[in-house]
């Protein structure tokens, strides 16, 4: 038997649909690896909610409930409710949601659900803009970036907005555990997966989800683009434990532009918009170390 | 094959694995591993996102029924010894 | 136990009775007092269930429609605005195929803000796949909710279904209402089992993506449900009756119908008010008729059209309407009766929008129209009743 570095059970079967290379897949199937086969998930409308495949085709080893696009917050909560009052133990509530379904349309039902302190562990799958329905941009999409509601054009309309930082505004609702994780570093994944099951109360993950079609790059990238997040700052691994933050891998600090240089949706740039964008992700990233240090 | 409402359940519950589904059919690259250069480092098995690469002493086997092509193992294969061929090709 | 209530707290009552295990609400004018009372349920251990305080409507139902996939019997109350908020998440609880039972304060849509009674809200989720029945009482209220679990988790039938409260009229009236012993109820109503549910270490996926090829069997045998749901209703009231001495007169309730020339339909509080314009007409000699619109869905149809060889005019009223068109009641009985050999001349009713009163008097004039409308063999179809300005106040 080799050794490997993650648990080599799977929870996933081979025959998804998702799209190859999808980093979504990845999501999921390190995400089950963490938590185990007494998992029961609810999933809004997402990729995720296409790629088990169509009736009966599952690609899951645990049980899926498939819920309205805004209603992942209320559908955790519900499942929560239903094993507490029939005294359904040893199990793991799961909303997994994409960034469309996190920080825009179902913020409102997450938001309720963190308040409420229902015990259950938010995923968003971050891959960030509507990917399932053709790559529009959501709350999630990056500064700058190119979508088919972003289009650019004579006018330059690509992105103007900076990306929602889901992390703050989960961090505000004072929930026990928050964590990013990256498909680059499924060992940091697992491991978070796993400490985020032992709690209680609303857990939150926030995974970077590369996507080949919406991020304009050959699929073979998508680890390599992930990896390149972490090493350049822009999408750094830490987690919010009690209110604790620590950083679980500090990155090379690899500049942005080798990060963005290998996507599409950014090809547009000049190169003031790629120091604008560098100059943002060292600013972020130095408050990341302070707020360490200071043990925020 | 469409089922009669008669031999449906209420309401669409999927209970079979994801296996019914061909998905290797969709390849345009076709993974090929040296395995006299394979160093058991196990990354093409832990990044593959539809887990098709199954471990036997610590050596990649792709089913490639289910295997869609898309490179990552190849990419990061530590040896370099997992190459992308045109699908037809030799 | 008979005791003085509001419909709101027959209502809470009600799901009280049936064992509720699974509750998320939210508030909203005139249902507030249905989740305070089932709040104190909870809170004070008389009631053994999970009472979710979600943040809005939408998260109501879908929290509702996550605990009764696992299993839990489930409650929610709701209205007007809430309702409708709801209508996606409606459609998703009847089309999984699960039996929650809801009730909805049924009141107004904005604007112009009105907190008061209309049907437009209830009828406005007439193609969600919900059953609704509509209650003219406190004790219906508590009662159509006991039966209304017991029909909604029929092996046949798995659909949900909604109680229809009028605001105030009934939310906010106390009568004398009888609420049921435990054991009895038990004893009617057994514990919700459904045959499968999202439990761990079951890999299965609810409501998941089917292709065009599979889509319409499942939607036909949702049909088929609601069709066969009519049928259950008369046999779970019958059973009712035995176990409870107390019935409703089916999905159709016709008051003083079988010798009456002429009948007007309605549904909610009003039907009881023109019980009593039938009785004081009746006196009068006048032979005329109420049949009670119980149920809108399942809707009934043979009744209807047993009703309908009978009279020779059937007035149909409204409360609500359809832009562009008559009341959905009315449209919907109308095409219901016209394969009939011998039909009626029928007309229709828009009154008491936004908790304008329909008064005895109103009703009478109502009576009397039909006749002559019956008696010309036609006329206007449409009528708005008491709106001012229009030639014809009513009062």
């Amino acid at each position: 038997m080799t050794k490997t570095t993650i648990p080599e059970e799977e929870f996933t079967y081979p025959g998804s649909t998702g799209c190859p290379g999808c980093g979504a897949n990845l999501v999921m199937r390190y995400l089950l690896k963490g938590l185990g086969d007494r998992t029961v998930l609810s999933i809004p409308a997402c990729c995720w909610a296409v790629m088990p495949g169509y009736w009966p085709s599952n690609c899951l080893k645990v049980p899926i409930l498939y819920t309205a696009f805004e209603a992942t917050g209320a559908g955790i909560s519900g499942l929560r409710a239903a094993y507490d009052a029939k005294g359904v133990k040893d199990v793991t509530v799961v909303g997994f949601a994409g960034d469309g379904g996190t920080v825009d349309i179902g913020l409102q039902a997450l938001s309720g659900a963190a308040e409420r302190q229902t015990d259950a562990i938010y995923v968003m799958y971050d891959n960030e803009a509507y990917m399932n329905t053709g790559i529009q941009r959501s709350g999630a999409t990056p500064w700058g970036a190119w979508t088919t509601t972003t289009p650019g054009g004579a006018t330059k309309n690509y992105k103007h907005e900076p990306k929602k930082d889901i992390m703050a505004i989960m961090q505000a609702h004072g929930i026990p555990y928050a964590a990013t994780v990256s498909v680059a570093h499924p060992e940091d994944f697992v491991k978070k997966a796993q400490k985020a099951k032992s709690l209680k109360g609303l857990r939150f993950i926030h995974a970077l989800s590369p996507c080949p079609p919406g991020w304009r790059m050959s699929p073979q990238l998508t680890v390599e683009v992930a990896r390149l997040a972490v090493d350049t700052h822009l999408f750094p691994l830490y987690e919010i434990d009690d209110g604790r933050l620590r950083i679980t891998r500090k990155g090379k600090g690899t500049p942005v532009k080798e990060y963005l240089k290998i996507q599409g949706r950014f090809s547009h740039l000049d190169e003031s918009q790629v120091d604008s964008i560098q100059k943002t992700v060292d600013e972020r990233w130095a408050k990341l170390l302070k707020r360490e240090s200071e043990g925020a | 094959m469409t089922k009669s409402y008669e031999e449906i359940p209420l309401t669409p519950i999927s209970d079979s694995p994801s296996t019914m589904n061909m998905t290797g059919l969709w390849r345009a690259f076709r993974p090929v591993v040296d395995i006299s250069r394979c160093k058991k480092c196990t990354l093409c098995w832990k990044f593959c996102p539809d887990g098709a690469i199954t471990l036997v002493d610590g050596v990649p086997v792709i089913d490639l029924k289910y295997c869609k092509g898309c490179g990552i193992c190849a990419q990061e294969c530590s040896a370099e010894c997992i190459v992308m061929v045109p699908e037809g090709a030799e | 136990m008979r005791m003085v209530m509001t419909g709101n707290y027959a209502s809470a009552y009600g799901a009280k009775a049936s064992r509720a295990e699974v509750i998320a609400a939210y508030p909203i004018t005139p249902q507030t007092s249905i989740v305070e009372k089932l709040a104190d349920f909870v809170s004070s251990g008389e009631m053994n269930a999970k009472y979710i305080p979600v943040e809005s409507e939408h998260s109501a139902m879908a929290a509702c429609i996550a605990a009764e996939t696992a299993g839990a019997r489930t409650y929610t109350a709701t209205s007007s605005h809430g309702l409708t908020l709801m209508h996606e998440v409606l459609m998703w609880a009847s089309a999984a195929r699960l039996p929650i039972v809801m009730t909805n304060v049924s009141r107004a849509m904005a604007p112009p803000w009105s907190v008061w009674v209309d049907h437009m809200d209830s009828v406005a989720q007439r193609d969600t796949g919900w059953m609704q029945f509509f209650c003219e009482s406190n004790q219906e209220v508590l009662d159509t909710i006991i039966m209304a679990y017991k029909v909604c988790e029929s092996r046949g039938v798995m659909l949900p279904a909604m109680i229809i409260e009028d605001a105030f009229i009934l939310s906010h009236t106390s009568e004398p209402v009888d609420v049921p012993d435990q054991e009895i109820v038990d004893s009617f109503l057994p514990p919700y089992n459904p045959e499968l549910k999202i439990e761990p270490g079951k890999a299965m996926g609810f409501g998941s993506l089917v292709r065009p090829d599979q889509y319409m069997e499942f939607r036909y045998k949702a049909m088929q449900a609601m069709r066969d749901a009519h049928d259950r209703f008369l046999r779970v009231e019958k059973e009712f009756k035995q176990v409870f001495g107390r019935e409703y007169g089916g999905l159709l309730d016709t008051y003083r119908c079988d010798d009456a020339e002429v009948v007007l339909v309605a549904a909610g509080s009003t039907a009881a008010t023109a019980k009593d314009v039938v009785d004081a007409m009746r006196e009068k000699g006048q032979p005329v008729g109420l049949a009670r619109l119980r149920a809108f869905r399942p809707f009934p149809h043979e009744e209807f059209r047993a009703l309908a060889s009978k009279v020779s005019g059937m007035g149909v009223l409204d409360r609500s309407y359809t832009f562009g068109a008559a009341g959905a009641f009315y449209t919907e009985i109308k095409a219901s009766v016209y394969s009939c050999q011998k039909r009626p001349v029928m007309k229709n009713y828009i009154a008491g929008l936004g908790g304008r009163d329909i008064t005895p008097k109103i009703l009478e004039k109502i009576f009397e129209d039909i006749q002559l409308t019956a008696k010309r063999g036609g006329g206007d179809e449409v009528e708005w009743v008491d709106v001012a300005g229009l030639p014809r106040r009513w009062r």
